[in-house]
């Protein structure tokens, strides 16, 4: 919905996420796909690089091939042409034995361990913002090999504590997970979001900044960034959407420019 | 079992499965004809205070000819439990709800619900608890095998765990923690179909969410179906039954049931309403104006479709693949 024809650099903030977030599922793979960019990112990545990209969808697709935008994850075009159109609990327990690779994630906040509140704002008895809850985000964050969070960046998204722990990224820190009986060797993978890429240290299990968008420094990501974000060595530069991405995005993926 | 830690949301319907069992000896097995309409399905079968709860996703398969008519009978203190979208949005927007168990009321692309906000902000929704979308759906799980609980990998180390009433025990065989989920036994569940026959066996195409859970977890389960059809339609294709008769209390005969959600193969949903929803809702006094003009200001499904006006529902059918 926003408009290209103001934006000097050619793609807007939308259109960015999407095209990062495509880019970092590979082919051959599974991934819980929610409402949104994560739609988008999927079916860009399936007329891209990734045609065998198993898309999973919580109501009960299981392997669509995208080529109608999906406005609802139980809408139909979540099982078009699938393998599948089976219900939550098959998809969810499908990912609980170990099948989906990657999650797709969203919050108001998250934290430096990668968890994410979509809960309240607020003290959760008087909420100041009551926000619609978890959803699958738990389900995802809790089962998924790998999650990708994809976030607007900002320092009152990106802060130390939050206010309440909806979706569990590496909880406290090392070895908190599987303390708490999440599945071993699961946790956040990646933080998409308008400024930059993000990963997590092996050992402290804390952001990392891996990459900046376009344009920005690694000083503007972390001023906007409310915790101690920690930089890799070599902080790479994401490059810009190609001509190509933009051109299937917005004549194929979401020609009725629903989201972009 | 040791217990390791214990969710401290309240338990809103403690499952009591003797009960259960026994309300379910006592229901009625011989094939009898339960068609009626909404008024009469609700005002027969959900009371003030009831635990009630409807199976869809976002604006998918909602059974919105049923909740119109809770909010036309204004059925108050109802207890719910809370994935929807639109469906929920009417009940809270209508302010007939007291507790929830909820995982997700949002307006999907549209963002955040403003009358759960309202509603959760100012205190009038009285409980809230915490579950993740597969938590519920499992907890209808449990119901449906007829167990008090089922162990689960969701929730753990988080604060979703925390606001639920959820407990945290010690695996007895393996030794780690593990999640226990109470069963959910619902005083009402209503469910919007494909097709059913006059009996209450039905049909869904497509994904079916959690239907087949909550339809086995619902006391009592009123059924609205796109099309009533011939029991001979579910004889000759048995596999096909999600739903059978003898779970059903009441069916009803709802066209365009899930309006303005979209019913998969059928029609699309109506994107200049749920649009026109989502900007009344901003304001309680907008809320209500929309309430008044198509749910109180019409004595019915049928009238409710007229005032829609059948073109624009029509067009809904244009272009749904029926492949």
């Amino acid at each position: 919905m926003n408009s290209h024809a103001h934006n000097p650099t050619g793609y807007n903030p939308s259109e960015l996420l999407i095209c990062t977030a495509a880019r970092l599922m590979p082919d051959h793979t599974t991934a819980l796909i929610g409402t949104g960019i994560p739609m988008l990112a999927a079916s860009l990545a399936q007329k891209m690089h990734a045609p065998n990209l198993v898309t999973i969808f919580e109501f009960g697709g299981i392997g669509a091939i995208l080529e109608e935008l999906p406005i609802a994850v139980g809408g139909e075009s979540t099982f078009h042409r699938a393998i599948a159109a089976a219900g939550l609990c098959e998809v969810v327990e499908t990912a609980q034995r170990g099948f989906i690779e990657f999650g797709f994630i969203g919050g108001a906040q998250i934290d430096p361990y990668g968890n994410l509140n979509s809960t309240v704002i607020g003290d959760y008895y008087h909420p100041k913002v009551r926000l619609p809850g978890s959803g699958g985000g738990n389900d995802a964050g809790s089962h998924c090999w790998r999650t990708i969070a994809i976030m607007r960046h900002d320092k009152r998204r990106f802060i130390e504590k939050l206010d309440f722990i909806t979706t569990p990224g590496y909880l406290t820190g090392p070895g908190a997970r599987e303390a708490a009986g999440l599945p071993r060797d699961t946790g956040p993978y990646r933080v998409v979001s308008n400024l930059a890429v993000m990963g997590y240290h092996p050992e402290n299990k804390r952001m990392v900044l891996m990459a900046t968008q376009p344009g920005v420094t690694v000083e503007q990501v972390i001023e906007n960034t409310g915790f101690d974000l920690l930089v890799a060595e070599t902080v790479e530069d994401n490059p810009p959407p190609t001509t190509e991405e933009l051109r299937i995005l917005r004549e194929e993926v979401d020609k009725d420019r629903l989201y972009i | 079992m040791q217990v390791i830690q214990s969710g401290i949301g309240e338990l809103i319907q403690p499952p009591d499965l003797h009960t259960f069992r026994k309300w379910n000896r006592q229901k009625p097995k011989s094939l009898v004809d339960k068609r009626m309409t909404e008024a009469e399905a609700v005002s027969r079968f959900i009371h003030d205070g009831d635990y009630i709860g409807t199976e869809l996703y976002g604006t998918v398969r909602c059974p919105m000819s049923l909740v119109n008519e809770v909010v036309r009978q204004g059925k108050k203190d109802l207890r719910l439990v809370g994935q929807g979208v639109f469906e929920s949005d009417m009940l809270l927007a209508a302010g007939l709800v007291k507790a929830m168990d909820i995982t997700y009321i949002g307006l999907e692309v549209y963002g955040v619900s403003n009358c759960l906000r309202r509603e959760v902000e100012s205190g009038r929704v009285e409980t809230c608890v915490e579950w993740s979308n597969a938590a519920l759906a499992w907890r209808f799980k449990a119901t449906a095998m007829g167990v008090p609980f089922v162990p689960i990998r969701s929730m753990l180390g988080t604060d979703t765990f925390k606001y639920s009433a959820a407990k945290i025990v010690k695996d007895p065989f393996g030794g780690e923690p593990i999640c226990l989920v109470p069963a959910l036994i619902l005083d009402v569940g209503m469910i919007h179909v494909h097709r059913a026959d006059k009996y209450g066996n039905a049909q869904i195409d497509g994904v079916t969410g959690f239907a087949a859970e909550m339809a086995r977890a619902s006391k009592t389960l009123i059924i609205s179906a796109e099309q009533i059809v011939d029991c001979e339609d579910f004889r000759s294709h048995p596999d096909r039954t999600i739903i059978p008769y003898f779970l059903v209390d009441a069916v009803v005969e709802a066209p365009f049931g899930s309006h303005p959600g979209e019913m998969c193969y059928l029609y699309r949903r109506d994107e200049a309403l749920i649009r026109e929803w989502v900007k009344a809702s901003e304001s309680p006094d907008t809320s209500r104006a929309y309430l008044d003009k198509y749910i109180s200001g019409v004595r019915n499904h049928q009238e409710y479709l007229d005032l829609i006006g059948w073109d624009r529902l029509n067009n809904l059918r244009q272009g749904v693949s029926n492949e």
